[in-house]
């Protein structure tokens, strides 16, 4: 069993997924290839990894407004993360999840860390998300 | 709206607008009464489906709303390297949100423009650095509105009452104060890109005021400080003590309280933040690139002087981005003849960044702008090289990167 993280929902679904998180914000309009589900921006210390299919997790947003329209276009093509966790409510990830909702009924969840609980989360370990509930384990483990 | 009885469009701007209220933790919309729409920039066949979807169904505006940057340089783009695909869907995404009712302003400096917003006027705006301007310098009020909720604001005329709206959120809570920074680099333009982009870091999502300086900017020097700050940081509203309209002093802009936190900006701090906006070191150059956010005719009247009785060198292109209006005004004010005679090249109602322009061959850019310089290596994958206007020309002159250290020596 893992460690159970209890938080906010933004935008409501289930997710599995490994982890892949930083602490510093990102831009998704030049930061974030849709077409391959790739960060680009190089000044990023996540830059070179692939996001799609991950549950991501990253503060909050910067920069530009294109970011959810990005977010968007990755949903469309499959190379979207597979879920999005935040240390507060992040207006750009949920408004792509809520236009993804209604243009293709493709949501993906999101999720409103505190800073202590988004502190434990380590890229590369696996996760679960269901309701509330983020189930972290370690290493190799399945969840 | 949200019934349908006010037609399918406004339903489906008014629920995605409900569903954000909530995210927003809104109880309640405002009356709005301006819009920028930053989604008329096509960068994916998702958007043009949403654009596509909106204008089939009739949606009109309720405001004076005007469009962002496009996807294509309509006049120009086979002159570059833009696909005729991209450049097709670019032009259906600008058609789509012109049959809304919104004005084909076309430009990323919609405050330049004589639909710009008045003091404490309500609006809904897209594009970072637009926010960031219409908060910070006029004083109306916008939230950080992204790309597909601005249009939903505009077909309904209203927005969450929330955030940057509210006269509460519009509070300093990080007091950046300018230490010992000589008065003649605080004259200069290329101090407000480099402070820019060091605010945005410092500030994040929070409101900064900045205190300590000594000089009035100009304009043009708060639409650099605006993007930088927008491009490294989530930045939509910042306060300068004696400066912004909502600081006629470092009280009034902190809203009678004290700050969450003081920092201190050095001269060492923000010859950091110059470098950083360099990504490399060699003389090399294939272009220099002026315009982000878009050129306006003060920085046309700038320019021409710099330009004039000279040449570029052959090998460095030269290229200037703007809206169509502003590049009919410099053309009228005569500052266009200056830029052709140097071999200058002028782009507009798009930019470097948001059309797929730049041939391949060309990989070491050189700009003024905190914006270019954050976007391009990682969008463009070119190098890049930040430098004041005079460096800039001076460099397209030599061939070579050319930079005058003298102001930031200290």
């Amino acid at each position: 069993m893992g460690r159970v993280i209890r938080a906010q929902v933004v935008i409501p679904g289930q997710a599995r997924g490994r982890l892949l998180v930083s602490r510093e914000p990102l831009s998704f309009w030049g930061g974030y290839d849709y077409r391959t589900g790739t960060i680009i921006d190089q000044r990023h210390p996540l830059a070179g990894q692939v996001a799609a299919g991950r549950i991501l997790a990253l503060p909050h947003t910067r920069g530009s407004s294109t970011t959810t329209a990005v977010l968007l276009e990755a949903v469309a093509a499959g190379t979207a993360p597979a879920a999005i966790l935040t240390t507060g409510v992040d207006s750009f990830f949920a408004l792509a999840a809520i236009v993804a909702d209604e243009l293709y009924q493709a949501a993906f969840p999101l999720l409103s860390l505190t800073p202590e609980d988004f502190a434990l989360l380590i890229t590369d370990d696996p996760a679960r998300i269901e309701g509330d509930l983020i189930t972290l384990s370690s290493g190799e483990a399945d969840v | 709206m949200l019934d349908g009885r006010a037609g399918p469009a406004p339903r489906m701007a008014m629920t995605i607008l409900a569903r954000m209220a909530s995210v927003y933790g809104a109880t309640e919309l405002l009356d709005i009464s301006g819009a920028h729409i930053d989604s008329s920039l096509y960068i994916g066949d998702a958007g043009l489906e949403y654009a596509e979807r909106l204008a089939e169904l009739g949606a009109q505006v309720r405001v004076p709303t005007t469009l962002n940057v496009s996807g294509v340089d309509e006049s120009h783009w086979h002159e570059w390297a833009v696909p005729r695909a991209w450049a097709e869907k670019a032009h259906r995404q600008m058609v789509a949100y012109q049959s809304m009712g919104c004005t084909p302003t076309w430009t990323c400096a919609p405050y330049q423009t004589e639909w710009r917003p008045r003091f404490g006027q309500q609006i809904a705006w897209g594009e970072s650095n637009a926010i960031a301007f219409a908060n910070s310098v006029i004083g109306a009020r916008t939230e950080r509105y992204p790309d597909l909720l601005d249009i939903c604001c505009a077909i309904t005329g209203r927005a969450p009452a929330a955030g940057l709206h509210l006269t509460e959120n519009r509070r300093a809570t990080l007091l950046l104060r300018l230490a010992d920074i000589p008065p003649a680099l605080q004259a200069h333009d290329s101090f407000y890109p480099v402070l820019g982009h060091l605010m945005g870091k410092l500030a994040g999502e929070r409101v900064p005021v900045l205190d300590g300086f000594c000089v009035g900017p100009t304009e043009d020097q708060l639409k650099a400080l605006a993007a930088g700050g927008a491009s490294s940081g989530a930045v939509a509203l910042f306060h300068i003590a004696g400066i912004t309209p909502e600081a006629a002093t470092l009280d009034e802009a902190l809203q009678h309280q004290a700050p969450a936190q003081v920092m201190e900006i050095t001269l060492p701090h923000l010859r950091q933040a110059r470098r950083e906006l360099t990504t490399r070191a060699g003389a090399a150059l294939d272009m220099v690139v002026l315009g982000s956010p878009h050129f306006s005719l003060a920085e046309f009247a700038a320019l021409a002087p710099l330009l004039a009785g000279r040449t570029r060198h052959s090998d460095v292109r030269f290229l200037v981005t703007t809206s169509r209006m502003m590049s009919m005004l410099a053309q009228r004010a005569g500052h266009l003849d200056a830029l052709r005679a140097f071999g200058g090249e002028l782009t507009v109602d798009t930019c470097i960044l948001t059309t797929p322009m730049l041939p391949p061959a060309i990989k070491r850019i050189m700009t003024n702008s905190a914006k270019y310089a954050y976007y391009s290596p990682g969008m463009l994958e070119t190098d890049v090289t930040f430098g004041s206007l005079e460096d800039c020309v001076n460099s397209a002159v030599a061939g070579v990167v050319v930079r005058d250290e003298t102001l930031w020596a200290g």
